[in-house]
């Protein structure tokens, strides 16, 4: 009898315990960030598809499901870094495949050679490009995320990748190049 | 509140953490009056001087300025004008080197005095306190004036705050070694800088008003108080010697106690911090209408002979006060642009004073040695005793040299005020603050491009919806459309036959066209296209005409029928011949009978024609006896039913046809595949004429017409053109197989002759021809770029062939690639065609019906 009462009470204890936590669990439920977001939050959406999906999100849902880490070419070896890190990996070298020259550039459009096809409107992934129909195209620069996929549906060949240019603003202090200058 | 005021009454001070004593060096120049140099060749004006936006241009080169004139205008808050500050005429306006440790060129303006120095009229204010707030604001924000003490944040936004202010702050520090620009000017223009002080003491209404100085400038203190006895509200600060006493949050603390929070303004506390260069500035712009266009600079250091303070005009280059204070040639050049502790080395001596710039530091090379060699940090924990703003100088420094950017924001880099004093302690030569610039620009930046990226994203994004959202209400159009097609059709009018066929063409046109929009139909041809709408006709011709199944209410029909009734009358004069009857043959007059018929004549045509196509049957049972069953020529009939002068009329010009087509198509590999696509489809076929066909015509070859020629070139440039931009992607070479092989696979009898049939119109008709293949080039090249992209194409392809070998009567596929074909071409041929197919197809379906029950009855 001692022995079902025992049982008895430690069960009942041990329900209510059970409903308490599956209770808090759901009312404290920490919502996290899938995998797949965190990493596309690495990614530096340049939207080019150089990764062999058509965007970064979808590199992202890649990468989380197993896919190399490796193949984002315009993040380079800092993306690989931060996503060997996020993930607990270690970081591979870059995808050899994949063009390794990621120095920033945009797109820009030799106004008067367009014809206004709006071929590369099609193309540009964010947006960037305004024009219509047998009009001049040409591209805000600063929405265009350099991605290259306007470059090649021109059919006159007029859309340039141009390096971005020096500014005071981008401008990054050179170690190498400030001299020490304290005085004792 | 009082406790503060009583402090400083009694001369007790806070103290601010760390700070060092480096050698101040301010005998060099202190002692000497500032100097007025002379006027320099040209004055560079960059139009940007301080942070913020550059304000907007309003001269262009060869304008002639007034001194005091602006050269720019703003156009935003953030932007502060600039002046002319001698007279003279603008030169240029170009890209010029400035004042920044990187030494990149931005755009300036370029100024020659005149040497007469000819003012701008000027509103002289007697009396600046009646004026009101917004009406002082605006006057400095009109005279370009911007801090004077190194950042060069605007002004008239740092005085235009709303919040309420306790302590006016008058920063009159000049704590870093060397620089004595403030210290001479209290003391030459304490007046107008205490004006200056009264003037935004109207704009801010402090409750004190505190002039911070340290106990090194006893001229200038008293110069001061000389000037503040009879205005309580002033309290001079005489606080002692620290470096660096002089940075806004420093001074803060020193006078009031307050620690200003990490990434917090000064003004939520209460506390307004300026200059007293910009109190100077003030007072000029308010009382004297002088915009700032000249600011005192040391010109300081021992490889000068004559180092002084100056007045130089905004825009004169370095080198021209270097020239003034006797710089000797041959010293090796490093020349510092404000102080040695702050300030950044100058690439080039052509850089112009901007308001920003106090010092410029000349110093000989036992001033200031060649950087001992960087080694590794011991830990000594020096750097972190000194730091003004209480960081941990070589944890930060470790991260900064880690990249470590999370870290170095964790340990607060951005309250470094770069002042340079562990770098100074540090006895492992640690250039500490110039790992923590780069640190500070690279996290900068990454910001910036982790703004770009998000606003990239929700673009990408965006597209994307909305590409989705076009396609859906395409797809919600197009299945209306349907809807109201149907109801029409089934509303049971007379002309539902009609309505009917049209709206199957139509569909069927409808279907191709999105074909073609994925690049599916993209390999078809334009012969091949309008050969098969042709065939489909021709089909369509023979058939009745075979059969003579009436439809009775067509011009184009009744033509047929004559045609069809010489066609046969040639048949019976062959037939009459061979007198021969096969049971067969009877069995298709019966069932040929049992058809209402409009037309006596048509009835005898009718009679002849069976007679024809059993004699035929038996000629060509002769002829191929292994080959074809009765009930194929009961399908088919018209291919026998002509007479064999007929039947090589056909296929001389099925042959030239092709023979055009293949030289099409010589100059594209994916076309010759196509082609041969198209002969394995014919070879497949039973009858063997449709093979001769194909291996007689390169002799005709020779016949094309000058307007092939063009038609050729043109689609030519156009397939060339296609390919260029196809040549990115494999995936064309597949389709193309995979067009070839649908053509292979088209099992159906009646394909080839489609094939080959029709050559002869679209041979006939040069000009037409001309324009469909130019039309189906240009058609082709853009299909083929589409479908570069997609991979899918060729699936969609074999769909497309499958569903045509599904479709007994052969009909609805032709129709499809027959619209295919002439949606491409021009308008009226495009109607014709549509036109055409709609009768051809009505005709058609008929036939398929009547063929149907003859196979039943017999
Ligand atoms: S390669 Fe291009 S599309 Fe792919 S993740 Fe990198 S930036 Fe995004
Ligand atoms: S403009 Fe060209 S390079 Fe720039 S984002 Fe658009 S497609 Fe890419
Ligand atoms: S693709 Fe080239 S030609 Fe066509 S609109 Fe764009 S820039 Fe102009
Ligand atoms: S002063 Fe220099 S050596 Fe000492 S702890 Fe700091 S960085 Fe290291
Ligand atoms: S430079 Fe920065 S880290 Fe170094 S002492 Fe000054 S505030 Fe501190």
């Amino acid at each position: 009898m001692t022995v079902l009462i025992a049982i008895l009470v430690v069960g009942l204890i041990s329900l209510a315990f059970g409903a308490l936590l599956g209770f808090a669990s759901v009312k404290f439920k920490v919502e996290g960030d899938p995998l797949a977001e965190q990493i596309d939050a690495i990614l530096p959406q340049t939207q080019c598809g150089q990764c062999g999906y058509p965007g970064c999100k979808p590199y992202a849902d890649a990468v989380a499901n197993g896919e190399a880490i490796n193949k984002c070419a315009p993040g380079g070896d800092d993306t690989i870094k931060k996503i060997a890190d996020l993930m607990g990996v270690e970081p591979i070298a870059m995808d050899e495949a994949h063009e390794t020259d990621n120095t920033p550039k945009v797109a820009f459009i030799i106004e008067e050679d367009c014809i206004g096809c709006t071929k590369c409107i099609q193309a540009c992934p964010v947006d960037a490009i305004i024009g219509t129909t047998k009009q001049m195209h040409t591209i805000i620069a600063d929405e265009c995320t350099g991605c290259d996929l306007c470059v090649a549906p021109c059919p006159v060949d007029c859309i340039e990748m141009r390096p971005i240019p020096q500014t005071t603003r981008n401008w990054q202090w050179d170690l190498a190049n400030i001299p020490v200058t304290q005085i004792d | 509140m009082e406790t503060v005021i009583e402090r400083i009454e009694q001369g007790r001070f806070w103290q601010f953490h760390g700070g060092i004593h480096p050698p101040e060096m301010k005998f060099l120049t202190t002692n000497k009056p500032i100097r007025t140099v002379s006027l320099p060749q040209r004055l560079v004006l960059p139009i940007q001087q301080h942070i913020g936006e550059a304000g907007e241009l309003i001269v262009k080169p060869g304008d002639y300025v007034l001194k005091g004139q602006p050269l720019t205008k703003t156009t935003v808050p953030l932007a502060v004008p600039i002046h002319a500050p001698t007279s003279g005429t603008i030169a240029s306006i170009e890209n010029h080197i400035i004042a920044h440790p990187s030494g990149l060129n931005e755009m300036s303006v370029i100024l020659m005095p005149d040497g007469e120095d000819r003012w701008r009229e000027r509103h002289i204010v007697e009396n600046y306190s009646q004026l009101d707030k917004n009406t002082l604001v605006e006057k400095i924000a009109n005279a370009g004036i911007a801090g004077m003490g190194g950042a060069g944040f605007p002004t008239h936004i740092k005085v235009n705050t709303k919040a309420k202010i306790d302590f006016l702050i008058i920063n009159a520090a000049e704590c870093e070694p060397y620089i004595t620009a403030d210290d001479l000017l209290m003391r030459e223009h304490a007046a107008s800088v205490i004006e200056g002080i009264k003037i935004l003491d109207k704009i801010l209404e402090p409750a004190f008003i505190l002039i911070g100085i340290e106990d090194n400038k006893p001229e200038a203190i008293d110069a001061l108080n000389h000037e503040i006895k009879q205005f309580d509200k002033i309290k001079l600060c005489v606080v002692p010697t620290k470096y660096p006493t002089g940075g806004e949050k420093q001074l803060i603390k020193i006078l009031t106690g307050k620690e200003v929070p990490s990434g917090v303004l000064p003004s939520s506390l209460g506390i307004v911090m300026q200059n007293v260069g910009t109190c100077h500035a003030i007072a000029e712009a308010v009382i004297s209408d002088t915009p700032l266009i000249k600011r005192v600079v040391t010109v300081t250091g021992q490889a000068l002979e004559k180092p002084q303070n100056v007045w130089a005009l905004l825009g004169t280059p370095i080198e021209h006060l270097l020239q003034e204070c006797q710089y000797p040639q041959q010293q090796k050049r490093h020349i510092i642009m404000g102080g040695p502790m702050m300030g950044f080395s100058l690439p080039n001596t052509q850089v112009p004073v901007v308001k920003t710039t106090n010092c410029i530091l000349a110093p000989s090379e036992k001033e200031i040695p060649d950087a001992n060699q960087e080694i590794e940090c011991i830990r000594c924990g020096q750097c972190a005793e000194v730091c003004p703003a209480q960081l941990l100088p070589q944890e930060l420094q470790w991260h900064a040299k880690a990249k470590d950017s999370e870290q170095l924001t964790k340990l607060n880099l951005f309250d470094c005020i770069e002042c340079g004093a562990c770098a100074y302690v540090c006895p492992s030569h640690i250039p500490l603050v110039h790992y923590y610039r780069v640190s500070k620009a690279e996290i900068r930046q990454q910001k910036l491009l982790d703004i770009k990226a998000e606003k990239a994203k929700q673009r990408f994004e965006a597209r994307k919806a909305r590409l989705e959202r076009d396609k859906k209400a395409r797809e919600e159009k197009h299945k209306k459309a349907a809807e109201a097609r149907r109801a029409r059709m089934n509303s049971g009018t007379e002309e539902a036959n009609k309505e009917k066929s049209a709206v199957a063409a139509a569909l069927a046109r409808v279907q191709a066209k999105k074909a073609q929009q994925s690049g599916v139909q993209a390999n078809t041809t334009n012969d091949d296209k309008k050969s098969q709408v042709a065939d489909a006709i021709a089909r369509a011709k023979a058939k009745k005409a075979g059969q003579s199944a009436p439809n009775g209410d067509a011009g184009d029909d009744k033509k047929q029928q004559v045609a069809a009734a010489i066609a046969r009358a040639k048949a019976k004069k062959l037939a009459a011949k061979e007198q021969a009857n096969d049971d067969s043959a009877e069995e298709n007059i019966n069932a040929v009978e049992t058809k209402p018929t409009s037309a006596q004549d048509d009835k005898k045509a009718r009679v002849a024609a069976a007679v024809a196509r059993a004699k035929a049957k038996k000629l060509a049972a002769q002829e191929q006896p292994s080959d074809v069953g009765t009930d194929d020529t009961g399908k088919s009939p018209e291919t026998i039913s002509s007479t064999a002068e007929d039947a090589k009329k056909a296929r001389i010009a099925a042959a030239v046809a092709k023979a055009k087509a293949k030289k099409l198509a010589a100059n594209t590999e994916s076309d010759d595949q196509r082609t041969e696509g198209e002969a394995e489809a014919s070879t497949k076929d039973k009858d063997d004429v449709m093979a001769e066909a194909i291996v007689e015509p390169p002799q005709e070859t020779s016949t094309s017409t000058q307007d092939d020629k063009k038609a050729r070139i043109a689609a030519a440039v156009a397939k060339a053109k296609a390919k260029k931009l196809a040549a990115n992607t494999g995936s064309d070479d597949q389709r193309t197989e995979g067009e070839a092989e649908a053509s292979t696979k088209d099992k159906a009898e009646v394909t080839a002759e489609a094939v080959v049939e029709p050559m002869q119109e679209t041979s006939t008709s040069a000009q037409d021809d001309k324009k469909a293949r130019i039309a189906a080039a240009v058609a082709k090249a853009k299909a083929k770029k589409q479908a570069a992209n997609a991979d899918t194409d060729v699936k969609q392809v074999e769909g497309e062939a499958k569903a045509s070998t599904k479709d007994k009567t052969n009909v609805t596929a032709e129709a499809d690639v027959e619209a295919a074909g002439e949606t491409s071409t021009s308008a009226q041929d495009d109607k014709k065609a549509r036109i055409a197919a709609a009768v051809a197809k009505a005709k058609a379906k008929k036939l398929a019906e009547k063929a149907q029950k003859d196979n039943q009855t017999s």
